[in-house]
């Protein structure tokens, strides 16, 4: 459902992020993006939702070119891409439901959206997700009040806001210590797994890819290294992925 | 080699010290520094006059009991000297140590009987065919003691020598009664305010305006917009169509309300029907909850048809209210004695405010709204339409646009220079406009998106940059040519210069704002002005209210001296003492800046804080 054919980035710099990258990803799958800092995984799931412009190849959502799509209608396809970020991106002044509710802005109306309006039904639905990810006690503090697991959170539940077919997540969990690593990844795979909604997570722990994951892609300097079961990563493809001189931990 | 680069250094060092010493020299000379003069025994009274007048600030008066006692004196002693002069020591009287005296001489006069304490000055009194009641010169001044006795030497002044007699006549003065309030403090009191709210007027209205101008001049906003050339040309079109639509329909609704409906009655009634028929109208179509997104052409057109409408119906709302308030305020204040009369006469100039301002908001959203629809029509051909075919509309829409924009911009010109002339005016910039468009056109590639953004950008910072560099005491001058002396030509140029200010501090805080919680927003499916209202308004909120006070600070400050090029406020009256040479009436006005400034100064502080 999601297709990525030949996908390039060449940021202005010079900086070749992605080269010819390409692969494909089902609807429902829970796919891990691994490989080394700077390797380009940011870099690809922005190029998804055209945050970041490709600077080459195609990516085909639900039969939809999202690389040639217009502005307008490139908000139309973000709807219903949920983004999650390793340092939750939340408006830390903003109330909680406030930016829980941002998740529906693609689809509220502009006008009254501006002036800081929601209907009731956005507004109930933003403290249901708030009660899944067990934070609806919290709705009316300001976002920074709220612990780093917390905002995360904050973070899916404005995700799920979008009624996401697909989410995006960039190292979700890389700024948490590890017992909320996994309780963020579970919600992830509950969503994953309840709603059906496809995941791409990029992660640096093999262990959480092994867990969670049904499939994981490889990026080494901007090339796909690997593409497949991350129970298939053995320790050539280990050393393939992060360099020679790299040492499994873990 | 160490040694001899070490010995061009010190000549440097010389050089430069040199130099230092020629540019100082030089700025002591034309800065006409003069150090003998400020030593000078005549500078030197007249610094300590000052200071002692300044010292003594005039916020309280007394009413004052007079006594004028008068000697004859004869200046030039007749042959033969003079009788001393009968002197009526029943109440207060002065003796003169000599009947008469040559000028220059000095003479010693003796007071008594005054009243204790009473004070005041000893003139020589010069009477003439020209001023039979005498001219008084001043020969000094005298303090009685508790007996009300006195003793001074006086010189007399160097005047031709007369036969008749005059006088010498010395005028005691006693404080009587409770302190009051002097009429320079009042006077002072009623400027301070004005002072005070002119910078009030002018920060509220310069930071009205400032905000919106400030998001113009982010870079980290702007760049990010980018269009097709087909897109900037079409919306260029459509904002001059839109412009000129706007101005239509604002000469259209002024006409009809004053044909039709000029009764108070009329006006009445549109002013409550056109705001419920325009928020009613809004609401099932602009502002409708259940709307979504709908990216079709026929439904956008249809949302453009209601936009002006909606537009339209605003336009007339404000047209009609602000007509009513006219009336209703003309209707309040039939003169200028009523109770209140700066609340009533409020009420008009609200409704001058609205009227003014109806066909600046039709002639900006009518504008905009043409120019944004046409903007979109032009992003659709370039998206969907072939490279080849986009290149062919280019090639037709960016002369036009190029033309237009071209004649646009030289009718602005010619209302400062006055041309006068078709060929300057329309035909050279037309075909100017039309060149560069269809250079344009054939250069960029049909798709290429071009940074529109950075451009308006470069715009915004070039004029908030230049309008920045002139002080506001220089605008003032303009505003005083223009609206004549008084404190609305200082508000005028104070609110001006706020907007230069801090749209430009402003601009630089959304620039540092943290881009991460715009990713997010703009990853949402969010426009762009759900990004700024979602992202960027939240993380500005409290350095924009830091600036705000700041300026409300600095505004203060310059208000207090924009009176001395006549904009008003406390700086006009001051600069009349001091040319009046009122040192301590000039003494309360600064007294009163001081205070005001200092606690200004003060709360604009706390409240910062409270805000960072
Ligand atoms: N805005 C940018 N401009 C120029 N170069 C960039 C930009 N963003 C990233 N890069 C470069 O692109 C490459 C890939 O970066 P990217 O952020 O995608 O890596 P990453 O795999 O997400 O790394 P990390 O694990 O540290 O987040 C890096 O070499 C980086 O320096
Ligand atoms: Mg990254």
């Amino acid at each position: 459902m999601l297709e990525v054919k030949n996908l390039s980035k060449t940021y202005d710099g010079g900086v070749q992020a992605l080269r010819n990258v390409s692969f494909n990803v089902k609807q429902g799958e829970f796919l891990a993006v691994i490989g080394l800092s700077g390797s380009g995984k940011s870099t690809l799931l922005r190029c998804i939702n055209r945050l970041i412009e490709p600077t080459g190849g195609q990516i085909v959502w639900d039969g939809q070119d999202v690389t040639a799509a217009s502005q307008d209608e490139m908000r139309h396809i973000r709807r219903k891409i949920g983004m999650v970020f390793q340092h939750f991106n939340l408006v830390s002044r903003s109330k909680v439901i406030t930016n829980v509710l941002a998740g529906r802005l693609g689809y509220v109306n502009p006008m009254l959206s501006a002036l800081n309006r929601f209907p009731k039904s956005d507004v109930a639905m933003a403290l249901d997700q708030l009660d899944r990810v067990g934070i609806k006690n919290q709705a009316y503090k300001r976002a920074d009040e709220l612990s780093g697991g917390q905002q995360q959170r904050v973070g899916i539940a404005r995700a799920m806001m979008q009624q996401p077919a697909m989410i995006l997540a960039d190292e979700p969990v890389a700024s948490l210590d590890p017992v909320l690593a996994h309780s963020i990844m579970q919600y992830l795979e509950k969503i994953n797994k309840e709603d059906g909604v496809t995941v791409l997570c990029s992660l640096h722990f093999l262990d959480l890819v092994h867990r969670y994951a049904d499939r994981a892609i490889a990026l080494n300097a901007g090339e796909l290294k690997f593409d497949g079961s991350p129970a298939d990563i053995n320790d050539e493809k280990f050393r393939e992925i992060y360099g020679k001189d790299a040492e499994r931990v873990g | 080699m160490k040694k001899s680069s070490s010995f061009i250094k010190s000549l440097a060092v010389g050089l430069a010290t040199f130099l230092v010493l020629v540019v100082f020299a030089y700025g002591f000379t034309v800065t006409n520094i003069n150090f003998a003069e400020t030593r000078s025994e005549r500078r030197m009274a007249s610094l300590t006059r000052i200071l002692r007048a300044l010292a003594h600030p005039k916020i309280f008066d007394y009413n004052f009991e007079t006594v004028n006692v008068e000697v004859p004196f004869y200046l030039g002693c007749p042959e033969g000297g003079v009788e001393p002069p009968k002197v009526d020591r029943s109440g207060a009287f002065i003796l003169v140590s000599a009947g008469c005296a040559e000028p220059k001489e000095t003479i010693v006069i003796e007071g008594y009987n005054f009243q204790e304490n009473s004070a005041g000055p000893i003139n020589f009194i010069g009477f003439s065919a020209d001023a039979p009641d005498g001219v008084p010169i001043q020969m000094g001044s005298f303090q009685a003691d508790a007996q009300g006795n006195f003793r001074v030497e006086a010189t007399i002044p160097n005047r031709q020598i007369k036969e008749d007699p005059q006088a010498i006549r010395a005028i005691g003065r006693v404080r009587v009664g409770a302190p009051m309030i002097s009429q320079e403090a009042k006077v002072t009191w009623d400027k301070i305010v004005e002072t005070v709210f002119m910078a009030l007027l002018a920060t509220t209205f310069g930071t009205l305006l400032a905000v919106p101008i400030s998001f113009f001049a982010a870079r980290n906003l702007m760049v990010e917009v980018k269009s097709p050339l087909s897109s900037i040309a079409l919306s260029l079109i459509g904002w001059a169509l839109g412009m000129g639509l706007g101005v239509e329909i604002s000469r259209l609704l002024t006409h009809f309300q004053t044909a039709f409906f000029s009764s108070f009655l009329a006006t009445l009634a549109g002013a409550i029907i056109l705001p419920i028929l325009g928020s009613l109208l809004a609401r099932l179509t602009l502002f409708n909850q259940n709307k979504e997104m709908d990216l079709r052409f026929k439904s956008r057109l249809v949302n453009v048809l209601y936009s002006l409408f909606a537009a339209a119906l605003i336009l007339a709302s404000i047209l009609f209210l602000g007509k009513l308030l006219l009336q209703i305020g003309a209707y309040l204040t039939p003169n200028k004695d009523v109770p209140l009369y700066f609340l009533r006469k409020f009420v008009s100039q609200v409704g001058e405010i609205f009227t003014i301002l109806a066909p600046v908001v039709a002639v900006l959203v009518v504008g905009g709204i043409v120019g944004g629809f046409f903007g979109q029509i032009g992003q659709t051909v370039s998206d969907k339409t072939s490279p080849a075919s986009s290149k062919v509309f280019n090639l037709i829409v960016a002369p036009l646009a190029g033309a237009i924009a071209a004649v646009l911009i030289l009718r602005g010109l010619d209302w400062f220079y006055q041309f006068n002339n078709p060929a300057v005016t329309l035909y050279w910039p037309a075909g100017i406009g039309a060149a560069i468009g269809l250079a344009l056109a054939l250069v960029v590639s049909s798709k290429q998106p071009l940074p529109v953004g950075f451009i308006i950008y470069g715009i915004f910072r070039t004029i908030l940059n230049g309008t920045r560099s002139i002080e506001a005491l220089v605008m003032a001058i303009v505003f005083v040519a223009w609206v004549g002396l008084g404190p609305f030509a200082g508000a005028l140029a104070l609110a001006l210069h706020t907007v230069a200010s801090n749209a430009k501090l402003y601009s630089e805080q959304v620039e540092s704002i943290l881009s991460g919680p715009l990713e997010a927003i703009q990853a949402t499916g969010a426009n762009r002005l759900q990004t700024i209202v979602f992202a960027v308004v939240p993380q500005i909120i409290p350095p924009y209210i830091s600036y705000t006070m700041y300026r409300w600070d600095i505004n203060v400050r310059m208000s207090t001296i924009i009176g001395f090029v006549g904009g008003g406020g406390i700086g006009f009256i001051l600069q009349q003492n001091i040319n009046l040479l009122n040192y301590r009436a000039a003494s309360v006005n600064m007294l009163a800046i001081a205070i005001v400034v200092a606690s200004m100064d003060y709360i604009s502080s706390v409240l910062r804080e409270k805000y960072v």
